[in-house]
């Protein structure tokens, strides 16, 4: 491949720097002023832990991390499931519809989230069903789907078929394959699109507004009150932590995806 | 490969289409029950009559919603030309092909200088573009408030540089809404257009040089033609969530820098009209279905980040 070509363009480079700069500024203010003893939030007067002492005592703050906890792990559950058995439908055969199939699967990426958000309000609504946890974890799934089924499908696509087939030619059966072979080369796909959905599903903001109940508010609907209420230290404090759980949810979907597919 | 015109295959591969299905199933029919039906259902609710204490009236039928859209009835019934939704959703879409358009003249040489890296430090620098995107969108917008606000940080810098001695006032304007915006897509923008110039073969570049073009010229006429699907996936992924924003424009705008999506909820908060809020929504998923749909017929394949 083209590791380094012969094309240079001037100024490219440190217009990249700018890029990155910009692209990490805002993160590392809110995390540095998180640690900033002031209460007006952006005036340095030093440094302390105390903001994320007030944000772990407040006890409507926990109440609605603990609602986004299970919202999201039920959430990515079923949807992980749900997705790895649709990555395996589509993967290395054609059938008719198939296109369709890839179309209605990749829908709540194309529409927007206030869409779907009022859609589902409706639905709930004219169902009759309360909005509930069980309601935020239903649409939670939803847009959920793909983004567990992106990986798994390329981490398929990039798996020897051949080794299924071979354990088959030597008599496994069906399900042994699958547990024995199939599922093993497939876990650091399945991995990686469980962290991406329960991300998503952490940090969803628009949809739960519109469909969450007096009480199952979940941390992002609780933070987003906050914020428009006014800058405090406590929403510095929150947002940092919420940086950091994602990053580090990011990063681990990013080495589990990393690890290539074994081709023996 | 087995293939459907032997007679004898065509079982097992009638099988394997079968269980290809049963796979599928599930992902289906969570999907089309809990969000094809509800689509389906807020284009009914555009139909109905509101309630007269918020709700609707099922079993109705009016296009009052679409009428309200351009006309607002008068105490004697008579309709009156009123603009403002018009206006509001004209703004939504100039300040999405503004971020639009801001987003590729950054992104582009970006995706170009990371496209010159080597593998390692290519990989490293996806990983770099993903975090932010993977980030709370909240929590990025907050960020931007801080900056932003009266006497913030970049009203700071300002009075520091001598540049400006009062706050410049620039939060809760349409710019600001511009800012967050282009702050919070443009990872939408780099990963495509990277991942249509990381295909690209360079020696096609030095073609050109041999031919007698220069860095500009091979750029034009070289680089740009075939990274264009790369630029036309990355515009219609930052111009699609851009237009039904509403977070952004919540925080960073004010009344005067309303999105659709504040529209939109509006009808559901306050207004208390679930009719005309659907019928917004309806409108706004047509947009972006057509934009969708003119993209796979011109690309024939769906947009590809790295």
């Amino acid at each position: 491949m083209n590791a380094n070509p012969n094309f240079r363009f001037p100024g490219l480079r440190p217009a990249a720097w700018l890029f990155f700069l910009y692209l990490y500024m805002p993160i590392v203010v809110l995390l540095a002023l998180s640690f900033n003893a002031n209460r007006t939030a952006t005036i340095w007067t030093g440094f302390t832990f105390d903001w994320y002492g007030v944000v772990l005592a407040n006890q409507d703050m926990m109440n609605a991390a603990k609602n986004s906890l299970i919202v999201a792990c039920s959430a990515t559950l079923i949807a992980t499931a749900v997705a790895t058995l649709a990555a395996l439908g589509m993967a290395g055969r054609r059938f008719r519809g198939q296109s369709g199939v890839a179309m209605v699967i990749s829908l709540p990426l194309v529409v927007p989230e206030i869409v779907t958000a009022v859609a589902t309000l409706l639905f709930f609504v004219a169902v009759g069903v309360r909005l509930g946890l069980t309601g935020l974890i239903v649409a939670h799934t939803v847009f959920c789907i793909p983004f567990a089924y992106l990986p798994i499908r390329a981490r398929l696509d990039g798996m020897d078929r051949y080794l299924p087939e071979a354990a088959a030619d030597l008599y496994a059966p069906p399900l042994a394959v699958f547990r024995r072979v199939t599922l093993p080369l497939l876990w650091p796909g399945i991995l990686s699109g469980a962290m991406l959905a329960f991300i998503i599903s952490l940090d969803d903001v628009v949809i739960s507004s519109f469909i969450a109940g007096a009480g199952s508010t979940t941390l992002p609907i609780y933070i987003f009150g906050m914020i428009r209420i006014g800058i405090t230290p406590e929403v510095n404090a929150i947002s940092a932590i919420m940086l950091l759980v994602s990053i580090l949810f990011v990063a681990l979907s990013w080495l589990a995806g990393r690890s290539r597919p074994s081709r023996a | 490969m087995s293939s459907p015109t032997e007679g004898r295959t065509a079982p097992r591969l009638r099988r394997r289409t079968a269980a290809s299905w049963l796979l599928v199933l599930p992902a289906l029919a969570i999907i089309g029950l809990f969000m094809l039906a509800p689509l389906g259902l807020m284009f009914e609710v555009s139909f109905l009559e509101k309630g007269a204490q918020g709700g609707v009236r099922w079993g109705t039928f009016t296009p009052e919603a679409y009428v309200a859209f351009v006309f607002e009835r008068d105490l004697d019934d008579s309709l009156l030309l009123n603009l403002d939704y018009v206006r509001i959703f004209a703004r939504s879409f100039v300040l999405a092909f503004a971020t639009m358009t801001i987003a590729l003249l950054i992104g582009f040489p970006v995706a170009l200088h990371m496209a010159l890296q080597t593998q390692a430090r290519r990989n490293l620098l996806i990983f770099l573009v993903t975090i932010p995107f993977w980030t709370n969108l909240l929590v990025r917008n907050y960020a931007w408030i801080l900056f932003l606000r009266n006497n913030g940080l970049l009203d700071g810098v300002l009075h520091a540089l001598g540049l400006t001695d009062a706050p410049i006032g620039i939060l809760y304007t349409p710019t600001a809404v511009m800012i967050g915006l282009v702050y919070s897509y443009l990872p939408f923008m780099v990963l495509p257009i990277y991942a249509s110039l990381e295909k690209l073969d360079f020696r096609l570049v030095e073609a050109a040089y041999d031919l007698g073009a220069n860095r500009w010229r091979a750029l034009w006429r070289v680089i740009v033609p075939l990274a264009t699907p790369g630029i036309a996936a990355g515009c219609i992924l930052v111009l699609i969530p851009c237009l039904g924003a509403y977070v952004t424009p919540e925080l960073l705008g004010g009344s005067r820098s309303l999105m659709i999506g504040n529209l939109i909820s509006g009808q559901f908060g306050q207004a208390r009209n679930w009719p005309l809020g659907a019928a917004f929504a309806f409108v706004l998923l047509t947009v972006v279905l057509i934009a969708m749909v003119a993209y796979l017929v011109r690309f024939r394949q769906p947009p590809e980040t790295a």
